[in-house]
């Protein structure tokens, strides 16, 4: 295998961006992501695209054809592959195009990720969003991916594993974070009790522990070509990454709060990384709801550290363990099939020391995890620079 | 979309709770499972239907205020992970009951009711949901 580089990275602003179609932003995110690579579509060997559900979303399937058209690759004719994995598609079209370089079939791909979530009615909507749980024993009965979350919640608390100020506090550190990036779909700050006090969206869950619905793309260049990544400003390696699943229902699992697939995804990537967690500078963490945050933390740090670092507010960019330093899904954004791949220009603005007013100072490793579902897919990738 | 055999195909395991049980290891599951996810390979032809008594308890639940379109007259509703007396989880509403009423660990029974109308069809689909046994 050979070492794989992002020597590129684009996204567009996430929100509700009415005025612009998917392939709007789909090329323009391509495009920023060749442009900060210094490349031309020509050095281009292969397109992956992540997208989770615009057959539902706009009535548009094919999507890796019509991303590659939009861009203007058609002359050049160069495959083009859409990966879907529920909303872990970026991370999965990220493992995907590693592989294709690091084995030596291509040696520079573009990969992106963009999903339109706003062109239908926010009910319409959630059902598309709950098309990554088990339509026929989940879905079919009414559940939501936030009534699962909520049961999470519901049973910990009653297991006295946690408070509900514990994972109330995920989405409070998101939006601070989000408030500094400029390509936030939120850049507002909140406090605890906007968390606790805002409407139900499935109890105890509120507005505010959902990650918001929305449109967006994001694409990355990688490469294994010596010439294109010595004249790239700060290549940052792609270390490691790797994709592990579960049962698809929630009430399928061995326990409904084990996060399997992310022990075991992120477990793999740390060993393949020959590195310990203790050396991760930066998690950005899937926190589609801030108890699904807070879970991540527990398995990678078991229960008592991740309570100490939640209660001691040790998840700021400024303090010991910088997470989610985008913004995370909840206020950065959660465009479904850009989410995974927004997590990798975020780490590769934070590794290049671009990140701004966020910058955690030398920072050398990051740690993503994009999940899909409530955790039936997860892929976990390390990004790093030596 | 029209759903019709989609949901013909299982409407037995949903009206009557059958799941399966794997002979080779005795492991019971619902929904039913085709392969034990315990024996794999070893279980193929050992996997037989069984119907579940429609006996539980509350593992967990919530109060759904902002739910998926089939089901937006039907909000809030109580949605709950059952564990059945055989073992397995359940997912399903909990009916005829107050939220405040809702406990987790209390005894419940399955029953068959209508679950939603199918858009642009209009069929009506039932399955099990669950009620509090007083
Ligand atoms: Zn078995």
């Amino acid at each position: 295998m050979r070492d794989v580089y992002i020597i590129g990275v684009g996204t567009t602003k996430f929100g509700e961006l009415w005025d612009k179609s998917l392939r709007d932003l789909a090329t323009e995110a391509g495009l920023k992501a060749i442009t900060d690579a210094g490349i031309y579509s020509e050095d281009v060997n292969a397109l992956y695209g992540a997208n989770t559900s615009a057959g539902q979303f706009i009535d548009q399937e094919h999507i890796a054809s019509l991303i590659a058209d939009a861009a203007g690759l058609s002359e050049l004719g160069i495959p083009s592959i859409r990966i879907e994995a529920g909303s872990a598609s970026g991370g999965a079209a990220l493992h995907e195009a590693y592989l294709a370089v690091a084995s030596g079939k291509y040696d520079t791909v573009v990969v992106g990720g963009v999903e339109k979530m706003t062109d239908v009615p926010p009910e319409e909507a959630n059902k598309i969003v709950g098309g990554s749980l088990d339509a026929e024993w989940e879905t079919f009965f009414g559940v939501t991916e936030a009534s699962l979350a909520a049961m999470i919640a519901k049973r910990l608390e009653y297991e006295g594993k946690m408070k509900r100020e514990d994972y109330a506090h995920i989405p409070v550190v998101s939006h601070k974070h989000g408030s500094m990036n400029e390509t936030s779909h939120f850049r507002n700050s909140i406090k605890l009790e906007d968390v606790l006090k805002a409407s139900y969206v499935a109890q105890p869950l509120t507005i505010f522990d959902c990650a918001p619905l929305s449109d967006g793309a994001s694409a990355i260049v990688i490469s294994s070509n010596r010439q294109l990544i010595n004249s790239s400003e700060n290549p940052v390696k792609i270390v490691s990454s790797e994709i592990s699943t579960d049962y698809l229902s929630l009430h399928d699992r061995t326990s409904i709060y084990s996060l399997n697939a992310f022990k075991r995804s992120s477990k793999k990537a740390l060993e393949s990384a020959k590195i310990s967690k203790e050396k991760v500078d930066i998690l950005e963490l899937h926190d589609s709801y801030s108890i699904i945050g807070l879970l991540q933390l527990m398995e990678l740090y078991g229960e008592k550290e991740a309570m100490n670092l939640v209660r001691n507010e040790e998840l700021y960019w400024d303090k010991s363990r910088p997470t989610n330093t985008s913004g995370g899904l909840k206020a950065h954004g959660n465009p479904l099939g850009a989410t995974g791949i927004y997590q990798a220009v975020e780490a590769t603005l934070q590794l290049r020391g671009k990140a701004g007013q966020r910058q955690v100072k030398g920072a050398k490793y990051v740690l993503l995890h994009n999940m899909g579902g409530i955790g039936a897919t997860s892929v976990s990738t390390v990004l790093g620079v030596e | 979309m029209s759903d019709v055999p989609r949901f013909w195909r299982e409407s037995n395991h949903r009206y009557r709770l059958v799941g399966t049980k794997c002979n080779n290891c005795g492991s019971t599951f619902f929904p039913p499972r085709d392969v034990c996810p315990k024996c794999r390979r070893e279980s193929i032809g050992k996997m037989e239907e069984l119907e579940f008594s429609g006996y539980g308890e509350v593992y967990s639940y919530t109060v759904v205020h902002d739910g998926l379109e089939p089901f937006k007259f039907q909000l809030p509703y109580i949605l709950a992970m059952i564990k059945t007396d055989e073992g397995p989880l359940v997912t399903g509403q909990i009916v005829d009951a107050d939220p405040s009423e809702v406990k987790i660990g209390s005894r419940v029974r399955v029953t068959l009711r209508r679950i939603r109308e199918e858009g642009k069809t209009g069929i009506i689909q039932y399955g099990y949901k669950f009620i509090l046994e007083k």
